[in-house]
């Protein structure tokens, strides 16, 4: 068994080993019954420096990470980029050296560009976490997803997990991709042609745009946002189409398990990819996943104060 | 490794701590037990069965882990972090009398965070201090109200407490260190 990550940074699911991710989502467990709690504070990073810097609107990640670092007794402050240096032209590398000049111990990165996480890793001697880069990867999103799947079904293997909606955009599904197939789930993606990642299937999972296929006795039903930001060319006709072809509606879930569990990485689109009758009905745990969220963070940011190293025999 | 305990031993020995804890309470009114991880919830659910029998009476028992409250937590520049465990402590703990329960009282420094961590879950009446074995070396100024054996040792030398819940048997062993 291990007890630690081999990595000084979390930069995405990829680089994890399914004993490294089954590491995080237990002591996430642990971390979880602090939540709940009168006095939700452990002293374990104490005089810990943390930055959460980012440069895309996030309110749920962003909340997440802060309050699951004031849980553990870091110090934390957010760099908000309408008001920081960037807006006169400072590129990355030196808005992150410069606040690295102030010692920090670890640096919570968002960033619109894939890869930016990688880049602040290699020029920078505090932890970098990345909470979503570009189209590349969210990790964390992809540990909570699991941790509460985990949750209510004990496993990951052999679930069959469906993950719909704008998949070529989305780092959520990157992410959740690689998790959930180190673990061994069965993992279907569906959307429509134009908004599937071209040899998707090469990362082992199964690709259709044919719902009813994704959904039929699914375990687990994943619903990612239409992201109207990062669409510039026309991928499908208008938003009521991709309701009526891809929404997930109460209609539609019949055909899958019937536990199954219906999640969104958020923010939703009411009545585009989700009908309002499923985000708020019996089998949605969108807002567990959200409460879930700072467990995990908590975990992921204990890990990584130790700093890197190998596995050790205590 | 000379066996300083065997299973009969122990269990006589935890039979002797659960009737001077119900001697020395006067019965077992607001009393609830709280174990820290790992070995020291075993013995606290086995004192648990033992007041039971005594007293007809269930003590409530929880489980305490005080790796985020380490006090060697961090001090290294770098170095892979403690597995942390869940602490279950399923009562209130506000003016009820705590039994602290731990399986090896040392230096003094796991009950240090233990009373810190307990702190956090409410202000208990009174935290009382059980330990199966006390051998000695203090760093801190704490001193257990209940002890199944003092065993003096010297600091290269290791106790280790086996418990059938987690390793099979009961027994408690004295060992060099093998540096």
């Amino acid at each position: 068994m291990i007890h630690t990550l081999r990595h000084k940074d979390l930069l995405g699911i990829a680089d994890l080993t399914p004993e490294e991710i089954a590491l995080v989502l237990d002591t996430a467990e642990a971390m979880k019954e602090i939540g709940s709690r009168t006095v939700k504070k452990v002293p374990a990073l104490r005089g810990k420096t943390v930055i959460n810097l980012f440069f895309e609107p996030s309110t749920r990640t962003r909340t997440s990470f802060e309050i699951a670092e004031k849980r553990l007794s870091a110090d934390t402050l957010n760099v908000a980029i309408g008001t920081s240096s960037v807006v006169k032209g400072e590129t990355l590398a030196d808005t992150a050296l410069n606040l690295e000049a102030m010692n920090p111990d670890m640096i919570v990165l968002r960033h619109s560009s894939s890869g930016a996480c990688h880049l602040l890793s290699r020029i920078c001697r505090s932890a970098i976490i990345n909470a979503g880069d570009g189209m590349h990867e969210h990790p964390t999103q992809a540990l909570l997803d699991a941790f509460t799947i985990r949750e209510k079904k004990k496993t990951l293997s052999g679930l069959k997990v469906a993950i719909v909606g704008d998949l070529l955009h989305s780092r959520v599904l990157r992410s959740n991709i690689h998790l959930l197939t180190k673990m061994g789930a069965d993992v279907w993606v569906c959307g429509p042609p134009t908004l599937i990642p071209a040899d998707v299937s090469r990362f082992g999972v199964r690709a259709t745009s044919v719902i009813d296929d994704a959904v039929r006795d699914a375990d687990v039903i994943m619903l990612l946002r239409i992201q109207l930001e990062r669409m510039e060319g026309a991928y499908f006709p208008s938003l009521r189409e991709y309701f009526n072809v891809f929404g997930m509606t109460e209609d539609r879930l019949r055909a899958a398990k019937p536990d199954v569990m219906i999640m969104h990485p958020g923010p939703m689109n009411r009545g585009v990819e989700i009908s309002s009758e499923v985000a708020d009905g019996p089998y949605s745990v969108i807002l567990d996943q959200v409460s879930n969220g700072v467990a995990v963070r908590m975990a992921v940011l204990y890990l990584l104060a130790g700093g890197a190293e190998h596995e050790e025999a205590a | 490794m000379p066996i300083v305990m065997d299973a009969d031993r122990i269990g006589r020995t935890l039979t002797r701590i659960a009737h001077e804890i119900v001697e020395r309470n006067k019965g077992v009114d607001d009393l609830a037990l709280v174990g820290v991880r790992t070995r020291g919830v075993h013995i606290a659910r086995r004192l648990a069965r033992a007041l039971r029998e005594i007293t007809g009476e269930e003590i409530p028992t929880g489980a305490l882990d005080i790796t985020l409250y380490r006090d060697d937590l961090m001090r290294q520049a770098v170095g892979p972090q403690p597995l942390v465990r869940r602490t279950e402590i399923p009562f209130s703990i506000d003016n009820r009398k705590i039994l602290l329960v731990d399986d090896v009282l040392y230096t003094g420094r796991t009950t240090r965070a233990a009373l810190d961590a307990l702190i956090d879950f409410g202000r208990p009446k009174a935290i009382q201090l059980i330990v199966l074995v006390d051998r000695g070396h203090r760093e801190l100024p704490i001193k257990a109200d209940y002890v199944g054996k003092n065993l003096p040792t010297a600091s290269d030398e290791s106790v280790q407490v086996r418990l059938q819940e987690s390793d099979g048997q009961d027994e408690v062993v004295l060992q060099q260190e093998g540096r």
